[in-house]
């Protein structure tokens, strides 16, 4: 096998039912992982790839049940591990499309280590990390990337942890792309997972996802309408940060190196940030903005091409083999110092 | 090859054959202690004989010069007869420091051959040594030992001193001196030490002229010096022929993988974090890309075992190793590998512990980690390595039958089995048992748990098996169809299908050779380590006609279905382990029989001498 052969066999057509297994769906009634599934199903076949080919790995926690509802391969882990998991299928398997299924707490928190080091080696996968500020499974603690003062069953006068925010995190472990999208928003969602899909090296996605049962509407400020045609920006390759009502647009401007707000008919039009998904320094400090001070950035914050992982490790194996040859274990163990006794 | 080397030339002195004689080398970590008892075990390798060696080192890179902490040393047994292990006390002590005296002398025999290097006795080093007046300078060192002061530093510059060398690097050469010094006393050839020494520093000629000047001055002051009246021969040992290599445990254990990888016909990923004393594993295996083995430096010990977990998943053989801290945080991953019924090869370099304890020494107290190790009951096949070459052959049948029985396998090494080396003969790789992977690729009946039914694994499905699409997982599943199951009897018809898996891999287990009479008054059992010292004592007390045999287990987990037959067929059991009482604890538990333990915990090799001693004892007190 050569590195990084995904997709070189042809697809059948398929449809969203293709990838849809026999198993029940166990998630609360009204988790936004029903959303996060269904566009997964959904944007399978589009992907071009025979599912056989397609492999989901998980750790544990609420979103980590995924797998089991794919009709691929799949492996359910342990709490964190997952990015270390596929590091080891990918380089075994290199010809496999590989998907890791996470959570905040799983992702950030126990397996924090795990999301830095994948990043950074950019190992040829797609990391859905669904972020909804609560451990769910364990019935509602406050997670990693819980507000500060947030108040649990762990915590019942507030946590004292400052929140990590996942895209600044990923930026900052040197992620080759970037992007965040909505449990809310099945369109957007779709094109996400299809470029992160399609992204050669680690495609990292966080899905703003709603617990209903233990931390509904954190996400409001994109959810609710209103709010949500005030706070989101749309970030689009090429194009200007430009967000809010049409009666009152508003652009993202930088000032010195400052991120500001203005209105967009107070600004000129060379004045305006055009967004670049190569500029990783600009999408570093788009990945830190929040409301209410600043729009919620959706989109691809940042997608370069890096040197990916296991293609180096196998360049390594076939540069080895196509010098020397197979290695050969009868040769070995009669190398070097050996003496006769007869 | 020359067997023996011709004696040198020049004033004849009177050379006495011995049996046998136990060397060390002692002296700062800077010395190149290392360095000089490998040359001198390649010598004895080339002169024929059987040895057995133990390195010790401070697992500090750079200890402070001089001090008691920072003495390294490396000792070898070299014999005429079977060497089993690298001897308890010394014939020849080699002192290139005070503070290497002060350490070693103890270990001394009265009447030995003590050889210092005078010049490194100045007030700075005797003080760090915690020395208050000169040792050389009191007679009674004189008295018990055969003391030979030598100024290996002067006479080594003198040697070089036309070379354009600086101080420090002229210093460095000194450990040359002494091993050229030994070389003389105990006959060895120094054509492999001066091959070396061309080879290693063929981009430097300078240093490769400093050290081949250096070595042939020590071993020409020993034919020369008044002070050396007599040296030594060591016949050839009697081994079986064939040809050999000097073989640590370490690189034993990576080429058994590498065996494993061209025998399968399947990759191997191999994850792995720094940790002494495993760490030459992965060092060594990333040099042979050529057979597939694609080594991760993962970022921590979970990653690494998690790594190998995930390339068996894909069809690939996942090792991992470590040593004892490191496996204990790989407990959770290898439950994962024990209920998702992967294959896994999991190798311990044990060293001292708990904790950090004592990483350079070696200790076997994971007996019971790799038991028993992990939540609830995940149970695993545990072997042992007896000697360093045994690493190969246990290596390989790890692989082998982790794949057959999908099941992880630790391999319990040691420091000492990892660094020591032996002299080893080479085998003929395609008498190796095959190891034949079978990948299911038949749709019709498929199920991720439908069982062989003479092993119980499961199939192993390789990812990209059209048709063949599932999930498997760290939650408890239905028998046969691999369904998430919470079902009460499920459940316990999964815990005794896991542990009955590996008691089936009891099949694969040779009957138990047992060395000495089939029933007696004594057994010793060993495992992992001893072997060396468990067998030479045993050996001499049946020279002396006492009734004891010993056995030496490689199968921990499970054990040899004929070994509670074989307890049964003598009055008392004794079971040396470098622990508190490990696998005794198992014996009595398996078998019910009033096995003893010989219990000792310091880091370091069961003396013979003291194994010996407790056999006494033992039948003292019929």
């Amino acid at each position: 096998m050569s590195p990084s052969e995904a997709g070189a066999k042809e697809a059948p057509k398929y449809t969203k039912k293709d990838f849809e297994s026999d198993q029940d769906v166990r998630w609360c009634p009204g988790c936004g992982d029903y959303a996060i599934l269904s566009a997964v199903q959904k944007t399978m076949p589009d992907l071009g790839i025979p599912k056989e080919d397609i492999v989901f790995i998980s750790g544990i926690g609420c979103s980590s049940r995924f797998p089991y509802y794919m009709n691929t391969y799949g492996f359910h882990t342990i709490h964190g591990r997952a990015p270390a998991i596929a590091t080891g299928l990918r380089v075994a398997r290199p010809d496999l499309k590989i998907f890791v299924v996470t959570g905040d707490g799983d992702g950030l928190s126990i397996g924090g280590n795990h999301m830095l080091h994948v990043l950074r080696r950019n190992v040829n996968l797609t990391i859905l990390l669904f972020n909804n500020r609560i451990y769910g499974l364990t019935k509602g603690q406050y997670s990693p990337t819980s507000e500060l003062g947030k108040v649990t069953k762990s915590t019942p006068v507030g946590s004292a942890d400052r929140p990590v925010n996942p895209l600044s995190f990923a930026l900052g472990c040197g992620a080759t792309f970037v992007a965040r999208t909505v449990d809310r928003n099945i369109p957007h969602m779709d094109e996400m997972l299809k470029r992160a899909a399609k992204h050669k090296g680690t495609g990292f996605v966080e899905i703003l996802q709603n617990c209903n049962v233990y931390n509904d509407l954190a996400w409001n400020v994109i959810y609710d309408r209103e709010s949500k045609v005030q706070h989101e920006l749309r970030l689009e390759h090429g194009k200007p940060l430009l967000f809010g009502p049409p009666d009152d647009r508003r652009a993202l401007i930088m000032e010195g190196v400052t991120p500001k707000v203005v209105r967009a008919k107070d600004v000129q039009e060379s004045a305006l940030w055009v967004h670049d998904e190569t500029n990783v320094n600009a999408a570093k400090l788009l990945a830190d903005l929040f409301a209410p001070d600043f729009p919620v950035p959706i989109g691809v914050l940042s997608a370069v091409d890096a040197p990916v992982y296991e293609d180096l490790i196998l360049e390594q194996e076939q540069k080895a083999i196509s010098e020397r040859g197979p290695g050969d274990i009868a040769k070995l163990l009669t190398s070097g110092d050996t003496w006769k006794i007869s | 090859m020359g067997r023996i080397a011709t004696p040198a030339t020049g004033v004849e002195k009177s050379r006495i054959a011995l049996d046998r004689a136990v060397i060390r080398f002692a002296g700062d970590s800077g010395d190149g202690m290392q360095l000089t008892g490998e040359q001198f075990t390649t010598e004895s390798a080339w002169a024929g004989n059987d040895l057995a060696t133990l390195p010790n080192f401070p697992a500090e890179i750079r200890a402070p010069a001089g001090t008691l902490f920072g003495v390294s040393s490396f000792q070898l047994q070299f014999g005429s007869q079977r060497v089993y292990t690298p001897g308890d006390r010394l014939d020849c002590l080699v002192a290139m420091n005070p503070a290497a005296l002060k350490v070693h002398l103890r270990d001394l025999k009265t009447g030995g051959l003590l050889i210092v290097n005078t010049q490194a006795f100045d007030k700075r080093n005797l003080d760090k040594a915690g020395y208050t007046a000169n040792p050389l300078d009191d007679p009674t060192l004189a008295e018990r030992y055969r003391l030979h002061k030598v100024d290996m530093t002067g006479l080594t510059h003198e040697a070089i001193k036309d070379l354009a060398l600086n101080t420090k690097e002229k210093d460095r050469t000194k450990n040359f001196f002494a091993l050229g010094l030994v070389s003389w006393i105990y006959t060895r050839p120094l054509e492999p030490t001066l091959a070396w020494i061309e080879k290693r520093f063929a981009k430097n000629k300078d240093i490769a002229e400093a050290n081949t000047r250096v070595l042939k001055a020590g071993h020409a002051f020993g034919e020369t010096a008044e002070i050396f009246s007599e040296h030594y021969a060591v016949e050839p040992a009697e081994m079986a022929p064939g040809l050999y290599r000097a073989m640590t445990g370490n690189r034993a254990l990576a080429w058994g993988i590498l065996a494993a990888a061209q025998r399968s016909r399947v990759p191997v990923v191999y994850g792995a974090y720094p940790i002494t004393p495993a760490s030459d594993i992965l060092h060594e295996l990333a040099m042979h890309k050529r057979f597939r083995v694609r080594t991760i430096q993962a970022e921590d010990e979970i990653a690494a075992v998690t790594a190998a977990i995930g390339a068996s998943f894909g069809g690939a053989i996942g090792v991992t190793a470590s040593s004892g801290p490191g496996i204990a945080l790989k407990g959770e991953g290898i439950g994962l590998a024990v209920t998702a019924e992967l294959p896994l090869v999991v190798l311990n370099i044990q060293r001292a512990g708990p904790s950090t304890g004592m990483p350079t020494k070696t200790e076997q107290a994971d007996l019971m980690q790799a038991l028993y190790g992990r939540n609830s009951e995940a149970p695993v096949i545990v072997l042992a390595p007896a000697t360093p070459g045994d690493c190969f052959y246990i290596a390989y049948e790890a692989v082998r039958i982790a794949a057959k029985y999908m099941v992880p396998v630790i391999v319990l090494s040691d420091g000492f089995l990892a660094n020591g080396s032996e002299p080893w003969l080479i085998p003929d790789a395609s008498t190796l048992p095959p190891i034949d992977i079978q990948f299911r690729t038949e749709r019709e009946g498929f199920f991720p748990y439908l069982r062989d039914p003479a092993t119980l694994a499961r199939p192993w499905v390789k990812p990209g098996t059209p048709g063949l699409e599932h999930r498997i997982g760290g939650i408890e599943k239905q028998d046969v169809t691999g369904n998430i199951s919470y079902d009460p009897e499920n459940h316990d018809h999964m815990i005794r299908t896991r542990a009955e898996k590996v008691r089936r891999a009891a099949q694969e287990i040779p009957p138990t050779s047992i060395n000495g009479p089939a029933t007696g008054d004594l057994l010793v059992v060993g495992w992992g380590g001893t072997y060396g010292a468990i067998t030479a004592a045993v050996e001499r007390a049946q020279a002396e006609g006492k009734s004891v045999a010993s056995v030496h287990l490689r199968h921990l987990n499970p054990l040899p279905p004929d070994l509670g037959h074989i307890l049964r067929e003598y009055r008392k059991v004794l079971v040396p382990e470098i622990n508190s009482g490990q696998l005794v604890r198992v014996l009595r538990a398996e078998y019910l029989v009033d096995a003893v333990g010989f219990n000792r915990v310091r880091g370091l090799p069961l003396p013979t001498e003291e194994i010996h001693e407790a056999i006494n004892q033992l039948l003292g007190s019929k």
